[in-house]
């Protein structure tokens, strides 16, 4: 089991290098995605699944030994129930009217209350109402997720295979 | 005697699949597309959104969402209570 | 250009490349990549069904004035059948590793028989 490279150690030097230079890049992108969710094809679940990607890029590349300075499970397992709650507590929000009432939508340009041009434009950022803070909720959710599982997955699998 | 058996249902269930996938409508022309076309007319006058998707997933059928945001949650709890460490088997063994 | 019904034809290869591979494989890992194929045959029929001849994204940022869109719904449920089978398969992957660990061997021939 010592060739396969999921060891302590990592990777090799080239490898721990790049993924020092491009771990900020795809965090960056992923987070452009989840932002942008309604106005370009992506959303809370595609950013999500990017940003689970660059944590499982760090995971790999520097092995288990290297990752424990940088994240911390308690805090992602954590993350996650807080972003579960906060889409369960928007979708609460405009109770008054009904579940899932979308209660910012078109309230004339306060927080994210700008009305949208029908037809094709060029995309306004500050409008949709709960739908982007609902992105960023499912958005948390599934990175934090993902990266838990990979990081639980990997440790426990050294453990169970020596044992 | 078993493989040749697993192969007669492998290969009936592979003409089935070929036969029911050819007797469809053809491809492109939806049934009832009614629903679909009152979200695209309006998505952008209602919730004030340019992504139509984005507005089905997280405001016309949000009910769904919720039920897959449970699920995904269900499944790393699950994943992580079975790797927990197993310190507790003795006190468990003992006291029973 | 008329297709006919050849996309759903590779929708229905995927699944059955994924059967294949789930009858007559015999490591757990080969199996759960045919589970995974299945799963990967299904959403791409999902998605193939809102389909409208000549029909641009369901996007009305920087789209083309007066175009035919594809129908959205299909798309918004597709993406919570690929979360589903996400988890599907990391509960898989995790009972692989715990046969793994008890038994010492992933082929199911020999992880019939129970073992305390």
């Amino acid at each position: 089991m010592g060739g396969c490279g999921m060891n302590q150690d990592g990777m090799s030097v080239i490898v721990r290098t790049v993924t020092r230079f491009i771990y900020g890049l795809i965090l960056v992108f992923g987070f452009y995605v989840i932002m942008h969710g309604h106005l370009t094809p992506g959303g809370g679940f595609q950013g999500g699944a990017v940003v689970a990607s660059a944590f499982a890029l760090l995971l790999v590349a520097l092995g288990t030994a290297g990752v424990k300075g940088h994240l911390n499970k308690h805090l992602l397992q954590s993350l996650e129930e807080v972003g579960a709650l906060a889409f369960l507590g928007l979708a609460f929000a405009g109770i008054g009217t009904a579940f899932f009432y979308n209660l910012l939508a078109n309230t004339g340009g306060g927080f994210f209350g700008v009305g949208v041009p029908a037809g094709p434009n060029a995309g306004v950022l500050n409008a949709g109402g709960l739908v982007p803070l609902m992105n960023w909720a499912v958005g948390l959710k599934v990175m934090t997720g993902i990266a838990c599982i990979v990081i639980v997955m990997l440790v426990g699998a050294r453990k169970e295979g020596t044992e | 005697m078993r493989k040749a058996l697993l192969l007669v249902c492998f290969l009936f269930v592979t003409a089935f699949l070929l036969l029911a996938a050819t007797s469809t409508r053809p491809f492109g022309t939806p049934n009832e597309a009614a629903m679909d076309d009152y979200f695209i007319a309006n998505a952008q006058g209602e919730i004030a959104v340019n992504n139509v998707v984005t507005a089905v997933v997280f405001d016309y059928r949000g009910f769904d969402t919720l039920g897959e945001a449970t699920v995904l949650f269900t499944a790393v709890i699950s994943v992580l209570a079975l790797f927990r460490k197993r310190r507790e088997d003795e006190q468990w063994g003992g006291a029973a | 250009m008329n297709v006919g019904n050849f996309p759903f034809v590779i929708a229905a290869l995927l699944v059955v490349f994924g059967l294949y591979a789930l009858l007559f494989k015999r490591n757990l890992i080969k199996m759960v990549i045919g589970v995974s194929l299945v799963e990967t045959g299904v959403n791409l029929f999902l998605v193939m069904l809102g389909y409208r001849s000549d029909g641009a994204a369901p996007i009305y940022t920087y789209a083309n004035a007066g175009e035919r869109m594809v129908l959205p719904t299909p798309q918004a449920l597709t993406l919570t059948s690929i979360v589903i089978g996400l988890a599907t398969t990391a509960l898989l992957l995790s009972f692989a590793v715990f046969v793994h660990g008890h038994y010492g061997t992933l082929d199911v021939r020999k992880i019939k028989e129970l073992r305390g």
